[in-house]
């Protein structure tokens, strides 16, 4: 059995393993729709500490943390990952807490139950829900991407007889490699499965399990790849000598740009090889490698916002309601920083690493001159590093860790997104008392198969950047948490105020979405700012403003929720 | 007390911000960039600050809640 045959049958077993999770869980299953849904909220700290950071922690997390890093440096933490540990541990704090009490209080399943009933407004659910799936789709996809892109990476050469590869740029793919739709259809399979088997109480289990594995083998990952290298002191020195930039926030003048010189010249190369090939043969044009530029104070600065999405994050929600108690909130707010930086850091150093990481003799970079797509770069590097040992075990353990981060977080959005059409659609409409409880759960099953059969076939089409594509999304949710955060702390916030909060965000979302060219400028920003400052700013605005033009919340709903 | 934790928590929002480091490349034990290791410090300093907080900050109407709910669950046999 050749070494990547090896870690094909390793990732299959971790799938596999899963499955047998799923069906277990599912004894436990009771059969009522608040059980599928909500775990009867009986979820302890434990589950829920593990839930909620598998959750937040997606292929963005290792995939475009080390890819994103390779590409702009190691402000990437500081953007990213230190400021999450800030705001998310606020956001469970001062919302997930309140939330989960009002969740408790008055049986909410979903977001959308909570803001009908707050804002005493059946319509406000119309349009929440298409915002609230359309934003989680782009998600989904950032999961469905990172699975395909690296299982192909790691299993080159496995079965060249039934895979030809083939392909050009940043979409080609070994002979012998699983290819990407059939890594990522076959991901969202597995997930599938067990949601459907053991629903949210499936997926916390999965997810509790899933994070000590990615969190175990992405460390592992680091050591080995670090002593690959050739230690961390002499990985790092060779990125000092090659492309100090990396290691700072600034380019200098002085500085050698080896990466970018070098795979401009690739560049040169291939665009005059492409000019001479006749019009009948030509591929897509070559892309040109992006220069390397310094990182602005406004641009890490406005960065700081895009966190606060979890405040909206319908599959976080979900996770908050399955929670036992207030108490078991506590080590979740603790640990969800050091967790954090537990994954990052790692992923972070590697990132950086892999710019300058060279192997063999003569030495040739780990990660090509030349190399476009910075989604594969994790997955390059364990591929092309770890196989030193010739059997193929790491590299399987090692996926299957990156591959156990992208579906903790699949898992629950997968289930949100039948929860809200279970609930706030079929059932709101039909009549509670006339959908049974086998019945929610049927349609929503459904409806997350036609949401996944989208997404993957959405995923095909590889739309962007793993990081691009999750801060866009990120951005959405983030633009509505004014919206959770007045109704939960705002008596003077109304209807009115809500729609507007909700139109505006959209709005401004999309005119700036077509601004970047639909993602196409991955490093877009307006008037110097993350977009998502933009989109926050004008939504809290038009929520402020409506409010403050129209008649206050009743009396009733005010008890109801400010009881002092 | 309350108040000193929030306010400790604002400030590590405004340390974050390290505009001091932008340009330096020192590398703590010659290996990590400073630039990480300052933020790997804020991500721990954030865990004790909510340690903090749950101790002096948590919401007594979400305990209260809490005890009713439960009060309200025992008196309907348990059930959830």
């Amino acid at each position: 059995m050749s070494p990547a045959q090896t870690s094909v049958w390793i990732i299959l077993g971790y799938l596999g393993l899963l499955i047998a999770l799923g069906i277990y869980t599912s004894r436990k299953f009771k059969g009522t729709a608040s059980d599928y849904f909500l775990a009867s909220r009986g979820i302890g700290w434990f589950l829920l500490v593990m839930s909620l950071f598998g959750t937040t922690m997606t292929a963005f997390a290792l995939i475009g943390s080390t890819g994103e890093s390779f590409k702009a440096g190691v402000g990437v933490y500081g953007m990213m990952a230190s400021s999450s540990g800030i705001v998310h541990s606020a956001v469970f704090f001062l919302v997930g807490i309140k939330l989960w009490a009002f969740g408790a209080r008055h049986g909410y399943v979903t977001q959308i139950q909570f803001f009908r009933d707050r804002f005493e407004s059946d319509k406000l659910g119309i349009i929440l829900f298409p915002v609230l799936v359309g934003l989680v789709i782009p998600y989904l996809l950032i999961g469905v991407m990172g699975a395909g892109v690296t299982i192909e990476n790691v299993t080159g050469g496995a079965f060249p007889s039934l895979f030809a590869g083939g392909g050009v740029g940043p979409t080609a793919a070994k002979a012998g490699a699983i290819p990407y739709w059939l890594g990522s259809g076959g991901i969202c399979l597995v997930v599938l499965v067990y949601v459907f088997l053991g629903g949210v109480r499936g997926a916390a289990w999965a997810n509790a399990f899933q994070t000590l594995v990615f969190i175990v083998l992405g460390i592992v990952t680091f050591f080995v790849i670090s002593s690959e290298l050739g230690g961390m002191k002499h990985a790092t020195d060779q990125v000092v000598e090659m492309n100090p930039h990396s290691l700072r926030r600034t380019v200098r003048a002085d500085d050698p740009l080896t990466r970018y010189n070098e795979s401009k010249k690739f560049f040169d190369a291939k665009l005059v090889e492409w000019h001479k090939q006749p019009k009948s043969k030509k591929g897509p044009i070559p892309v040109a490698p992006q220069k390397p530029h310094s990182m602005t104070q406004l641009h890490f600065l406005t960065y700081l916002l895009i966190p606060l999405s979890v405040g909206m994050f319908p599959h976080l929600f979900q996770h908050w309601l399955t929670a036992k108690s207030a108490k078991s909130f506590k080590p979740a707010v603790i640990l969800h920083p050091l967790l954090i930086m537990l994954v990052w850091v790692p992923c972070v150093m590697l990132g950086i690493w892999a710019t300058s990481a060279m192997f063999g003799d003569p030495p040739k970079p780990v990660i090509p001159w030349g190399q476009g797509n910075p989604n594969a770069v994790l997955g390059q590097m364990v591929a092309v590093l770890t196989k030193g040992g010739g059997t193929g075990i790491l590299p399987g353990l090692l996926t299957a860790g990156v591959l156990a981060a992208i579906m903790s977080s699949l898992d629950s959005q997968f289930l949100c997104i039948g929860s809200i059409f279970a609930n706030d659609i079929v059932a709101h409409y039909l009549g509670h008392d006339r959908v049974s409880d086998r019945q929610k759960v049927v349609y929503g099953r459904v409806f997350v198969i036609l949401i996944v059969v989208v997404t993957y076939l959405l995923s095909l089409q590889r739309p962007g950047s793993v990081f691009t594509l999750a801060v866009w999304c990120f951005s959405g949710f983030s633009g509505l948490f004014p919206l959770v955060f007045a109704s939960i702390y705002w008596k003077r916030v109304t209807k009115a105020g809500a729609y507007a909060c909700v139109i505006v965000m959209a709005a401004v979302w999309c005119w700036l979405f077509a601004q970047s060219g639909y993602g196409a400028k991955r490093e877009f920003l307006f008037l110097g700012m993350m977009p998502v400052a933009t989109i926050l700013a004008a939504s809290t605005l038009a929520l402020i403003v409506v409010s403050l033009m129209t008649s206050p919340p009743g009396e009733k709903t005010l008890a109801k929720f400010f009881k002092s | 007390m309350k108040k000193l934790v929030y306010g400790l928590i604002i400030l590590l929002a405004i340390l974050h911000q390290d505009f001091w480091l932008w340009d330096s490349q020192y590398l703590v034990f010659d290996i990590v960039p400073i630039g990480l290791a300052y933020h790997a410090g804020i991500s721990l300093a954030a865990a004790l600050l909510w340690i903090a907080a749950i101790k002096y900050c948590w919401p007594d109407d979400v305990e209260l809640l809490e005890e009713e709910i439960m009060h309200e669950s025992d008196a309907a046999g348990g059930a959830r």
